[in-house]
This record gives structure tokens, sequence and C-alpha cells, in this order.
């Protein structure tokens, strides 16, 4: 139950693209469709869980001084592993999301949680914790993707909703990605302020 | 010429934060004042400029010499982090006055994902290494460009009566959207 709490903490009292406002790179830089913001999502997600698992496990082994170069390589580590898998399983993915993908290492979520949850927490919560956030990351991402990819060219994940010609093409470049992002959080911000 | 372009298009066609999304997050967060603004984009280009030549000799004379090149990402990361470290303690002995115009900026700088970007962007596109050094240097321009125009912006923001939901991120990144749209306006020059 309480990794559960955990879990949900993540996805929604602290979702980390709405709520804690962290790695702000990738979330406007690759949400041009809803499907390239899931995949970022999910990269990010495996990530963070895997850094989480490991990180928990060593936290007595290492020295308070060499803290956070240790979380670096260990989330670096499997950074690499993901460039790999993802250049031989989804090249065409892997290509879109381009320099983003090794840019997780200084994602400012996966070393927050590293530093502010798994190096507190056992191994089995971390896991929860990393799942959590990267699915609530995952969301925010896609969410923020569909937006973009509908209000732009009319479609959600390549089906047509609307006609093409109704689509503004300003949402799919860049000053669509920052204007998308401030009315959602403000609308966030405004539903919570309600309650 | 081809130096001119490349300035040219680093700092106003393909702006680093306004069109390619890296170093967002010292952008919205050190965009309050624009002396701070100024401050930081002083610190972002002396380190990107010395990472960018520091990487690049490591990926020619270690990395592909000894054929390393999945080790990339983590090589890159922790000689940036070390890096930073250096120049900090380096700046305290040599020039006190930069360093106290500089430093509390400087420990931000590791995770600022743009030094890393450029790092790995010079060497994907094949760049040698003057023009990689011009590179880095015009994207750090851009760079701060961006930040002390938003930073300007923002200033004047603080006195308008923002509606409740918009205080804060939100109106931040609206105002940034716009000053994107203003940047598009360059695509096409070079």
């Amino acid at each position: 139950m309480n990794n559960f709490k955990v879990m949900m903490n993540g996805i929604i009292k602290e979702n980390p693209t709405f709520v804690l406002l962290l790695g702000m790179c990738p979330t406007l830089g690759t949400t041009s469709s809803a499907i390239n913001g899931m995949g970022m999502g999910l990269a990010t997600m495996f990530v963070l869980i895997c850094s989480n698992v490991v990180i928990s496990l060593i936290k007595n082994l290492i020295p308070d001084m060499v803290r956070i170069p240790s979380f670096i390589v260990v989330i670096a580590s499997f950074v690499t592993l993901l460039q790999m898998v993802m250049q031989a399983y989804v090249p065409g993915l892997y290509a879109t999301l381009g320099l983003f993908i090794p840019l997780i290492v200084v994602n400012c979520i996966v070393l927050g949680r590293a530093e502010a949850f798994a190096a507190k927490n056992n191994a089995v919560a971390s896991m929860f914790d990393g799942l959590g956030m990267g699915l609530g990351f995952t969301l925010g991402l896609t969410l923020l993707g569909a937006i973009r990819e509908f209000l732009g060219t009319g479609k959600i994940f390549d089906l047509t909703i609307l006609p093409e010609e109704y689509g503004m093409l300003v949402f799919v470049l860049a000053p669509g990605a920052f204007i998308a992002l401030g009315y959602l959080i403000a609308l966030i911000n405004s539903f919570k302020k309600a309650e | 010429m081809e130096y001119i372009l490349i300035f040219i298009s680093a700092i106003f066609v393909n702006n680093i934060v306004l069109s390619q999304f890296l170093g967002i997050c010292p952008f919205l967060g050190v965009s309050k004042k624009v002396d701070t603004a100024i401050g930081m984009s002083a610190a972002v280009a002396f380190v990107l400029t010395i990472a960018t030549i520091v990487t690049f000799l490591i990926q020619k004379f270690v990395l592909d010499a000894f054929g390393l090149g999945y080790l990339q990402t983590i090589t890159f990361i922790l000689v940036i982090a070390a890096l930073v470290q250096m120049v900090e303690i380096i700046l305290k002995k040599v020039s006190p006055a930069l360093y106290q115009a500089l430093g509390v900026f400087l420990p931000l700088i590791t995770t600022n994902c743009c030094i890393l970007g450029v790092a790995i962007l010079v060497i994907q596109k094949d760049f040698d290494l003057l023009t990689g050094v011009v590179y880095a240097f015009s994207t750090a321009i851009g760079f701060g460009l961006a930040l002390v125009l938003f930073a300007g912006l923002r200033e004047q923001m603080s006195l308008v009566k923002v509606p409740k939901g918009m205080q804060g991120t939100p109106i931040a990144l609206i105002t940034a959207g716009l000053l994107a749209m203003a940047f598009m306006g360059f695509s096409g020059v070079v």
C-alpha cells in the first residue's frame, strides 16, 4: 500500500512536468507529436527506475564526498545502455529524439530523485518512486505531445481527427511548445487554486 | 566567410534556447534580473568554449583512437563536471574579481544541458577544432542574448498584474514562446 502511495505521488501530487517543473528541455524539445513525447517519457522512465534501484542498493558503499559524481556515473552507464538498445531496436525513434537521449544524463529529474529519494530509501520503494516519477513524466510528455500534434496537424497519435489544413503549424514548431506548456500549467494551477 | 555564417546561424537562426530547447532550466531559473542573466551568460560562454575544446580533443585522441566511441556520454559528462570544478578553483586563485562575478553560477553549469549538448553536437556535425570553437562560442552568445532579452521582458512583466493561474512559470513560458516566435523571423537568413 505504501509503495502504491509512493508511486501515485510521482504521477499526480509531484508530477515532474506540471508540478515540480523538472526536465524542461526534453519536455519542450521532444513533444512535437504524441508518440515522440511518449517515447522520450518511456526512455527516461527506464533510466529513472534502473538508476534509482542501483543507487539505493549501493548508497551505503559510497562516501558522502563523492556522492554526486558516483550517481552521475551510474546514470550515465544506464543512458549508454539505453542508447545502444534503442539504436538496435527502434532506430527511427532514436533518430527523431536524437540529442535528447544522451542528454537524459543531465535531466534534473533523474539526479534529483537519486539524491532526494533513492539515497534515503530501500530498493523496492526506490523502484516504485522511479516508476511513479517516470509514469508522471511520460504522462506529461504524451499529453503535451498530443495537444501540440492536434493543434498543429489535426492528428493525435497519427490518427486524423481534423483535416490537416485546419492545423496551426506554429504549435509543432518551437514557439508552440512554450505557449502550449504555459497554458497547460496555467490550467492546472487554476484548478488547484479552485480546490 | 564560413565562420561568419556559423556565427550568425548559431545566434539567430538556430538559437540554442529558443529553437533547439537546450538550457531551458537556467533560461527559466536565472532570468528574473538582467544582472544575474548577464553573469550566467558570461559563465556559460566561458565554460562552454573550454569544454568544447577539451571534449573535442578527448574524442579525437582518446575515444576515436582506441575505438571507445560508446563511452562518449559517460566520458563527456565526467570531463565537464571535473572541468567546472577546475575552472572554479583556478579562477579563485588567478582572478578573484572574475570569480566574484561568476562564482555563484559555476556549480549550476554542470547540469546545464547546453554544455553537454553542444559538446556532442560538435562531434556529430564533424566540425574541425576551430569551427567547433567558433560554433561553441557563438552558441554561448546566442544563449546570452536570449537570456538577457528574456530577463528584460520579465523585469517589465513583474510590474504588470497577471491573472492568478498564470502567475510565475506559465506567463514566463508564454513570454518565451512569443520571443521564440520573434526569433522565427530569422529563419531562412542563412
